[in-house]
């Protein structure tokens, strides 16, 4: 492996770090909206939502990204194929994170609330300041661990030719004769930043903490 | 322009049904011996045997930083490098074998650990150890704790599974893209394979909701 290889490899892992923190950042908190859905049990659209988590927890991300980028063209929506790639990782988290949200915000106590709605505190303010800050730290772990997930399925947008960390290494390996080399620099590469959500997650965990015990 | 596409899955149903077909022998196969794998690996890290445990350990924890994709490509494209040549299928079922073998070690040793200490002491005061200790005193209770997370698990590899396209395994997903590819009807072939998979999955669900039912039952 040459300096170009190593920085075609780097040009990946540039590439797969963008789109998962583009798909984290969208599929998070519609993930929480489709949660509030369910739990404000919205009649009707509960079990739309319901349905459609259901389908999207069952699909794999290789058969959702290429529905997304070969069958929006023909309803006459254009998507590049980074977009595309976006897309579905971020539909795929957003059902994950919804079950999430959902399960933090059943857990969440009930006479919290009903404390703040006596003391008249608006719909929105009381989500905003009691229930948000709460659910968010029980969800943080389960949160980050999807997050991780989101990650490793991330090299399925190389199936419509995004060039993200793996899909370079393939590349060189079919340049080179020799696709070992690549593919534990791609290794590594995901070790890294797999692990660097975890332990961002144990440092937020350790902060909280420390602000608690203060 | 959907009914079209109806129509043409319609006329190509023997090949979207072969690809599910495969899809589902793959994935019961991989989940078998992923099972048994999974199973060794577990009483390996649970042995007494600190060094081979730690080994283990390390060995989980790395394929827990591994995409599947690229585990897929090593098995593929890495196994001829030390003379080991298989065909594309063999090392599909390899792959999905040894990487959802990591994750259901793991899973089951997360069971293990919140299993109180009293029952395994209880069996080797009355002399069970080492293997019979496993299996009849230590083994049943971690497998019954386990029973939604294994069903988790089967999901993962119905889904992984899709992911074999890449290197041409003639799955399900396979036989959605070469039937879109050739009549031009993407909608119609990927959502048709998605309520597919779909299907899998909430059979797997209502396979592990029965398990649970009878377990109870027979408490």
């Amino acid at each position: 492996m040459g300096t170009g290889d190593y920085l075609a490899l780097a040009a990946g892992a540039a590439n797969t770090i963008a789109i998962s923190l583009l798909a984290i950042a969208i599929g998070t908190p519609l993930g929480l909206g489709l949660a509030l859905i369910r739990w404000g049990r919205l009649r009707g659209l509960d079990n739309v939502v319901g349905a459609l988590v259901s389908l999207l927890r069952a699909t794999p991300a290789v058969t959702l990204v290429l529905l997304l980028y070969f069958a929006l063209p023909t309803l006459g929506l254009e998507v590049p194929r980074f977009a595309a790639g976006v897309a579905t990782l971020a539909l795929g988290s957003m059902a994950y994170n919804c079950e999430i949200w959902r399960a933090a915000l059943l857990a969440f106590p009930h006479d919290q609330l009903d404390a703040a709605r006596a003391f008249g505190m608006p719909r929105g303010l009381r989500f905003r300041l009691v229930v948000l800050p709460q659910i968010a730290r029980a969800a943080l772990p389960a949160l980050v661990n999807e997050m991780t997930l989101l990650i490793k399925v991330s090299p399925a947008v190389a199936v419509i030719g995004v060039t993200e960390a793996t899909r370079a290494a393939v590349r060189i390996g079919a340049a080179t004769y020799n696709p070992i080399p690549p593919f534990l620099v791609a290794l590594a590469i995901y070790v890294i930043v797999i692990g660097g959500f975890v332990a961002t997650q144990r440092m937020l965990e350790r902060r909280h903490r420390a602000g608690l015990f203060a | 322009m959907i009914p079209h596409g109806i129509e043409v899955l319609w006329e190509q149903r023997d090949a979207l049904l072969a690809g599910f077909a495969t899809t589902l022998a793959i994935t019961v196969l991989a989940a078998v011996c992923a099972g048994l794998l999974g199973l060794l690996l577990f009483a390996l890290l649970i042995s007494r045997v600190r060094a081979m445990a730690q080994a283990v350990a390390w060995l989980i924890d790395l394929m827990r930083c591994v995409p599947f994709m690229l585990f897929c490509y090593l098995i593929y494209y890495g196994l001829p490098s030390f003379g080991i040549v298989i065909g594309n299928l063999t090392a599909g079922i390899v792959a999905l074998t040894i990487y959802n073998a990591a994750y259901i070690a793991e899973l089951l040793r997360g069971g293990f650990v919140a299993l109180p200490r009293e029952g395994i002491e209880a069996g080797q005061a009355f002399g069970f150890h080492g293997w019979r200790l496993l299996v009849r005193i230590i083994l049943p209770p971690v497998l019954l704790s386990s029973i939604p997370m294994l069903g988790n698990q089967m999901v993962q590899i119905i889904k992984d599974s899709a992911f074999l396209v890449i290197i041409a395994v003639q799955e399900l997903t396979f036989a959605a893209n070469e039937i879109q590819a050739t009549y031009y009807v993407p909608f119609a072939s990927f959502v048709c394979a998605m309520l597919l998979y779909w299907v899998l999955c909430l059979a797997v669900e209502g396979g592990v909701r029965a398990v649970l039912k009878v377990a109870e039952a027979r408490r």
